[in-house]
C-alpha cells in the first residue's frame, strides 16, 4: 500500500522569471479589484508591459461551470477542480508566458482564493495546497482585509442580490442569503487571516478611503520593482502592427 | 490491501472531510488495462452475470461523468490542453462520478463496476512527464477499490487487435507526445511504455492480474472466477481490527 507522499510546492520559492506577478485577494465586497485597476493604470501610465488575469476567467470550463452551478451539480471537490482547471489553463497562457517575457502580471485572486474558499466548504487544507503546488509564488500578493458588514453593505448598495455562491448558499448554512454571506464570508475571513501568515501575504485595512489605500499599495509595488528591467518594447514603428 | 474481507472502505489520500458517507455496504470493483485491451466487452458480459447471480450492478466509466464529459471531449478536439490541465479535468471528472454515481451506489449495497480508476491517470502521467506525486495527490478523495481486476496484455498481443478492431486513435497513439510521425510507431511506443508503468502499479496496488491475450470467454471466466473468489470472501464476518492495515484515513461512519 502506497500512501501520498508530502513535498513542498515551488510556492514556496521565489519564481525563476525576469516578470513580476502581483497579486490580490479578499473576501467579495473588499474592494480588491477596484484597487488592482488602479494599480493597473498607474503601471500601464508609466509604460510598464503590464497583463491582467482574474480567476475564474477561461473558457475552458465556463460551460461546465455554468452548467454545474445553474443544476446544483457541483461538490466542495468538483467546485475546487474546476477553478484548478482554470487556474491551470490561465497559468498556462495567460501567467507565466508573460512572466517569462518580463511583463508584469496582475492577478485578480490567486491561489490563496481557493485554499480559503474551498477550505471552507470543507475541502481538505493538504489537499487543496498539493493541488495547487504547481503555482509560481507572487512576487507580492496583497490582502485586503475588511470586516463582514463593510462587505456585505458594500456589495448590497452596488447590486440588488448576492451571488449564490459568493454567499455560500451552497452550504445550507443558513436560508437568507445575507445570513449565510456573513457566516460562510467569516470562516473565509478567519482562514485568510491564517494564510497571511503562512504564505507572507502584506495585508492592507481595506476600510480607508480608496486613494489612501491605493498609496499604499503603489508604494508595496514600487519596492517590488527594484531591481526590474523592463523588456524592450514593440512600437509602432518597428513593423510590429499594421 | 486486503482482498478478502474488509470492515470498512478506506480513503487512498485525504478523502471528502466534508461528506457524511454512513456505511457503505457495497462493493467498488475496478477493471484496468490499457486501451484497446478489451475492457468495456469484458464489464458487459460481467453485468448480466452478477445480476443472475443476485447482485445489483451499477456502470462507471472514465470521463463519463455529466458535468465534465462535454468539456474534456472539446478540449481533446481543440489540442489545447497541457499535461496539468488534463490531469486536473480527470481528477474533476472522476470527484463527480465519485459523489454523484459511485458513493451513493456503495451506499446503496450495488456492486459499482468502473471502467478505468485513478490508475489510469497514475500511468499514462508517468509515461507524459508529469509529476507522479502530485498526480497522487490529486485523487486523494479516491476511494480505495475492494478489487482491480487488470486485464494484462503485452504490446505484441495489443497491437493486432488494435488494428483489426476500432484502429489507432489521436491520443491512445501518444500522438501527442510527438513520439513520431507514424501513428503506428508511436502507438508502439506509447503503449509499450504505458504498460510497463500499469505492471509497476499492478505490483504496488496488489492488482488481480487476468492474461488478456486470450480468447474473450477465457479472459471472461478468469474474472468470474476472481469476482466469485471476492463476494465469497466478503461475505466472511470481519476480521478482528488489529488485522487491518490503516495506513490512510477510514471513512467515517457518520449520520
Amino acid at each position: 500500500m502506497s500512501t501520498v507522499r508530502g513535498r513542498p510546492s515551488v510556492l514556496a520559492e521565489p519564481h525563476p522569471y525576469p516578470g513580476r506577478l502581483i497579486t490580490v485577494e479578499g473576501i467579495d465586497g473588499s474592494g480588491k479589484s477596484t484597487q488592482l485597476l488602479l494599480l493597473d493604470r498607474w503601471l500601464t501610465a508609466r509604460g510598464f508591459p503590464v497583463r491582467f488575469t482574474e480567476w475564474n476567467s477561461s473558457r475552458l470550463v465556463r460551460r461546465a461551470m455554468k452548467r454545474g452551478k445553474r443544476k446544483d451539480l457541483l461538490t466542495p471537490t468538483t467546485f475546487s477542480l474546476l477553478h484548478a482547471v482554470d487556474f491551470a489553463d490561465r497559468l498556462t497562457y495567460q501567467i507565466v508566458p508573460p512572466l517569462k517575457a518580463g511583463m508584469i502580471v496582475l492577478a485578480d485572486r490567486y491561489v490563496y482564493t481557493a485554499f480559503s474558499r474551498d477550505v471552507a466548504r470543507g475541502v481538505h487544507p493538504a489537499w487543496v495546497r498539493a493541488v495547487y503546488s504547481f503555482a509560481p509564488r507572487p512576487d507580492l500578493a496583497l490582502y485586503f482585509r475588511v470586516p463582514i458588514e463593510v462587505s456585505l453593505d458594500r456589495l448590497l448598495g452596488g447590486r440588488a442580490k448576492l451571488k449564490y455562491h459568493e454567499a455560500g448558499m451552497d452550504l445550507a448554512l443558513a436560508a437568507d442569503p445575507a445570513q449565510s454571506f456573513r457566516l460562510f464570508q467569516s470562516r473565509v475571513l478567519d482562514i485568510y487571516d491564517r494564510l497571511a501568515g503562512e504564505f507572507d501575504l502584506r495585508v492592507i485595512d481595506a476600510t480607508g478611503d480608496i486613494p489612501s489605500q491605493q498609496k499604499v499599495v503603489r508604494r508595496m509595488v514600487q519596492e517590488v520593482l527594484r531591481g526590474y528591467t523592463r523588456p524592450p518594447t514593440v512600437g509602432r514603428g518597428n513593423g510590429a502592427r499594421g | 490491501m486486503a482482498r478478502a474481507a474488509k470492515r470498512g472502505k478506506q480513503w487512498y489520500g485525504e478523502g471528502l472531510p466534508y461528506l457524511k458517507t454512513g456505511s457503505l455496504p457495497g462493493h467498488l470493483i475496478v477493471i484496468e488495462g490499457t486501451d484497446g485491451v478489451g475492457r468495456s466487452t469484458q464489464i458487459e458480459l460481467l453485468r448480466p452475470w452478477l445480476e443472475l447471480e443476485g447482485f445489483a450492478v451499477s456502470n462507471t466509466g472514465w470521463t463519463r461523468s455529466p458535468l465534465l464529459a462535454d468539456t474534456i471531449n472539446e478540449a481533446k478536439a481543440g489540442h489545447e490542453l497541457t499535461v496539468v490541465t488534463f490531469s486536473l479535468l480527470y481528477a474533476a471528472d472522476f470527484a463527480d462520478r465519485l459523489e454523484h454515481q459511485i458513493i451513493p451506489a456503495l451506499r446503496a449495497g450495488f456492486i459499482v463496476i468502473a471502467d478505468r480508476y485513478m490508475y489510469t491517470a497514475f500511468a499514462r502521467n508517468m509515461v507524459m512527464g508529469a509529476d507522479p506525486v502530485w498526480t497522487r495527490h490529486l485523487f486523494g478523495c479516491a476511494l480505495m477499490p475492494d478489487l482491480v481486476l487488470y486485464l494484462e496484455i503485452d504490446i505484441d498481443a495489443l497491437l493486432p487487435r488494435v488494428v483489426q478492431g476500432k484502429g489507432m486513435d489521436y491520443w491512445e497513439s501518444g500522438m501527442h507526445l510527438a513520439l513520431g510521425n507514424d501513428i503506428f510507431e508511436s502507438f508502439q511506443r506509447y503503449q509499450r511504455r504505458l504498460i510497463e508503468e500499469y505492471n509497476v502499479l499492478a505490483r504496488e496496488f496488489d492488482f488481480v492480474s487476468v492474461d488478456a491475450r486470450r480468447s474473450i470467454d477465457a479472459i471472461q471466466g478468469d474474472l468470474r472466477e476472481r469476482v466469485a473468489a471476492y463476494l465469497a470472501g466478503a461475505r466472511r464476518p470481519p476480521a478482528p481490527p488489529h488485522a487491518v492495515p490503516t495506513p490512510n484515513h477510514r471513512v467515517r461512519h457518520r449520520g
